[in-house]
């Protein structure tokens, strides 16, 4: 199973980040070519992505761009360049519906047959920033095959709510959970929000417990010492994995000797169980999910 | 036979005794080592440095030595030298404990002969620009902290008057750094200073009343007491080599440096460690602590440079003693003053090579930095990439040799140059003393250390070979050409044992 309990922040125009992004040990990396960028610098960071993405080797660690969207002026320029660069995925902000993913693959298609990239290599990932999108969410987590997750991008969001974020987050809430339904319902990912708050590592853990509970796969985050915290919340405990493997054995003992019900210390163990419990073996890295 | 002053005969001679000399009087004679001044507390202090200087006579072509406890706050050297030089005093032979940026003035004092050659473990600033440019007609000769104390105890390097600032003692000379507005913690490289010199002014802010106790400096060594303004500025005395560090990648460095440290099955009931200046190094501890409450054990002791990180460990029963030679800052300071699990050690304590025992030798793990490293890890920390000198030995190649294991981390790239090469610019310490090299690319393991590598290995650790690294830096930035240098050397590279390990030369082009 590709993991993406993070995903970090790369700002598109500082070339040692850019190097260097991998090293601290994240999932993905997530060049920015949106929000990060001055109007000024967004061509000299398009370069400087596409030169990351051709010339050095990010040891396997997926590379994620974040376009700017379509209705800017940059959008089109910057699925070229990442397209031919050969980034992994390619995430869309402030996604609003289907036709805005549905538009982005299509521009996507095109740039992979002009630069002789695999068709169909390049996927998609959509964060979605509004109101309107999130009640939109499950089509647009449907909207195409290249789409392996879809984001919630909280600032923008609360402002469209017409609220602000508070430290236990009620106000995302619904809009948390809708998205993770949306993505469970489309076979795909839901990635959690950034939490701004670098020096506060209580108040990160805090909010990346909330979200793995409530299904996120993971959290996109801005300093790679978020990383570890998020790595921690995300990767089982010794207890949890060792009741795993007990679970896990126990159901492959009972398919050995052709039984339809699974037994574990007395108690009848269901399938959803055994479905977490590989999943949770697949987080510690122990099997392929 | 003779009769003495209050009357008695004695005899001229006594079996296995020798010739005797007759007493002369409750304060002694001119040839007895009774002073005919007062002793008084009090008698030592002098109104003005130049009162001291009289006192002490200093002259031309004296050897004068100073300590950098006040690091980049002090105040004396530039003081003392100074008052030396309006004095017309030439020639002097400057041997202090190191120097750092806020001595600049010195060159001026270089060029109009008040000082004919130096001696120090580190240059930094302006002053280094200028030596290596050729300022001076001597080399600057370059030791280690452990390399000085041997010299000193052992007579090599003569001093004829020890400058020490305190920021307080009292009116005989026992003194301590822990106390007083400028506190700066352990007095470690002035204590051998103290003992070894022919004469010992002593510069303090502050005297208390008789007696100061526990002393760092003993009263018996000191010979006259000036009172002075300000020995130190208290907001350069943690600064400099010692910041705490909030970078990633030095963060990141120093968390895979505490891993390695722990599959190399270090992190036991009772180890001990040294961490070196600099971030990844001292962050090193940060990541210690967390393996340490993992598994549940305890340091013996952490020694050298002490940090407020230490101390924390001290203060949570995580270590049993620091061994202090150096105070890196004000947490250090206060801590030496009031916990006694915090011991001062002088420099000889420490590190000095040439006596029956010293602490470095009972290191577990150091974690030291690195400028330059080479393939045969030999470890550059005293000329920057363009060959001028901007660093320290230290106790670099002290504790190096001493402990068990012993761990060199950097980052593989500065900026645009990488950290690995061919061969380092100047050799502080031996490639033989280092077993590991931490980067934020990968480890490196000395191929003595099979034992090291096949640890590593099982404990999944990104070791890498340090050919590998040095060719991941250079496809970054290609290989840089090397610095050229002229024939004019400009330092010599002591070894802890007196040797001359390397010498500095000129970088072509730069002139004084």
């Amino acid at each position: 199973m590709k993991l993406r309990r993070t995903m970090l922040y790369v700002p598109g125009n500082a070339p040692a980040m850019l190097r260097d992004a991998h090293i601290y040990g994240p999932d993905s990396v997530l060049f920015d070519l949106e929000d990060a960028v001055s109007p000024r610098e967004k061509d000299a960071a398009r370069h400087l992505v596409f030169q990351a993405l051709r010339n050095y080797d990010y040891g396997g660690v997926e590379r994620v761009v974040r376009i700017n969207g379509l209705d800017t002026p940059y959008g089109l320029e910057d699925i070229a360049a990442v397209v031919s660069g050969g980034a992994d995925v390619i995430r869309l902000p402030k996604t609003d519906s289907p036709e805005d993913i549905i538009a982005v693959e299509r521009a996507v298609e095109a740039a992979e047959r002009r630069f002789g990239r695999k068709p169909g290599s390049t996927a998609l990932m959509a964060a979605i920033e509004s109101a309107r999108g999130i009640l939109a969410a499950r089509e647009i987590a449907a909207a195409s095959p290249r789409l392996v997750a879809i984001a919630i991008g909280a600032e923008d969001f609360v402002t469209d709510l017409h609220t602000t974020r508070s430290p236990d987050g009620i106000e995302l809430l619904a809009a948390r959970s809708l998205l993770v339904m949306a993505a469970r319902a489309a076979g795909i990912m839901a990635i959690d929000t950034v939490f701004t708050g670098v020096d506060d590592e209580e108040g990160f853990v805090r909010e990346a417990r909330l979200a793995k509970q409530l299904g996120f796969d993971g959290k996109s985050v801005i300093h790679p010492s978020q990383i570890v915290l998020a790595h921690g919340v995300w990767t089982p405990t010794p207890e949890e994995l060792a009741k795993a493997r007990r679970v896990v054995a126990a159901a492959a003992d009972a398919e050995a000797k052709g039984s339809g019900v699974i037994s574990l210390d007395g108690k009848m163990i269901d399938k959803p169980i055994v479905e977490r419990a590989l999943r949770v073996m697949a987080l510690a890295g122990e099997v392929e999910a | 036979m003779s009769r003495n002053a209050i009357g008695r005969d004695i005899p001229d001679m006594a079996p296995g005794f020798g010739t005797l000399r007759g007493y002369g009087g409750a304060f002694g004679t001119a040839d007895s080592r009774l002073a005919a001044t007062s002793r008084r507390p009090g008698a030592k202090v002098l109104a003005s440095l130049d009162a001291a200087l009289d006192a002490v006579g200093v002259r031309s072509g004296m050897t004068i030595s100073f300590h950098h406890h006040f690091r980049e706050g002090d105040l004396v050297v530039n003081m003392v030298v100074e008052a030396l030089a309006r004095r017309g005093v030439r020639d002097l032979v400057l041997a202090p404990s190191s120097l750092t940026y806020v001595h600049e003035k010195l060159i001026d004092r270089v060029k109009d002969g008040t000082i004919r050659r130096i001696r120090t473990s580190g240059l930094r600033g302006k002053l280094a620009d200028a030596i290596s440019a050729g300022l001076m007609d001597e080399p600057v000769l370059i030791h280690s902290h452990g390399g000085r104390a041997r010299a000193m105890d052992g007579g090599e390097l003569v001093v004829d008057v020890a400058f020490i600032g305190v920021p307080i003692c009292d009116p005989m000379g026992n003194a301590t750094g822990s106390l007083g507005a400028s506190a700066c913690g352990s007095l470690g490289y002035a204590m051998v200073d103290a003992r070894v010199a022919a004469k010992v002014v002593m510069l303090t802010e502050e005297i208390a009343p008789y007696p100061l106790m526990p002393a760092s400096i003993r009263q018996d060594y000191v010979d006259v007491i000036v009172k002075v303004d300000s020995v130190g500025d208290p907001a350069g005395i943690g600064k400099g080599a010692t910041r705490m560090t909030r970078d990633p990648r030095e963060l990141l460095i120093a968390r895979t440096a505490a891993q390695a440290i722990a599959a190399a099955g270090i992190i036991r009931e009772g180890f001990s460690l040294q961490t070196g200046s600099g971030g990844a190094s001292l962050a090193a501890v940060r990541f210690i602590r967390e393996l340490m409450l993992e598994r549940g054990v305890k340091a013996s002791f952490a020694l050298g440079g002490i940090t407020s990180q230490l101390v924390q460990l001290l203060e949570e029963g995580l270590v049993g003693t620091l061994l202090d030679v150096q105070s890196f800052d004000a947490d250090a300071a206060r801590s030496m003053a009031v916990n006694a699990n915090h011991r001062e050690v002088d420099a000889s304590y420490y590190a000095n090579p040439g006596l029956a025992g010293c602490a470095v030798d009972a290191l577990d793990v150091v974690v030291l930095s690195a400028m330059e490293i080479d393939l045969e890890l030999n470890v550059n920390v005293i000329t920057g990439s363009d060959g001028v000198i901007r660093g320290a030995s230290g106790g670099h190649c002290d504790t190096a040799s001493g402990a068990a294991l012993t761990v060199v981390v950097t980052p593989l790239l500065r900026g645009r140059l990488p950290s690995v090469m061919d061969s380092v610019t100047n050799v502080i310490t031996p490639g033989g003393s280092v077993d590991l090299l931490v980067t934020d690319r990968g480890i490196a393991v000395n191929p003595a250390r099979g034992d090291l590598l096949d640890a590593l290995v099982a404990a999944r650790l990104p070791v890498r070979d340090i050919a590998w690294l040095k060719r991941l830096a250079e496809s970054y930035t290609g290989a840089p050409r090397p610095v050229e240098f002229d024939d004019r050397i400009v330092g010599l590279v002591e070894y802890r044992d007196g040797t001359i390990i390397d010498t500095i030369r000129r970088p072509k082009g730069l002139r004084a």
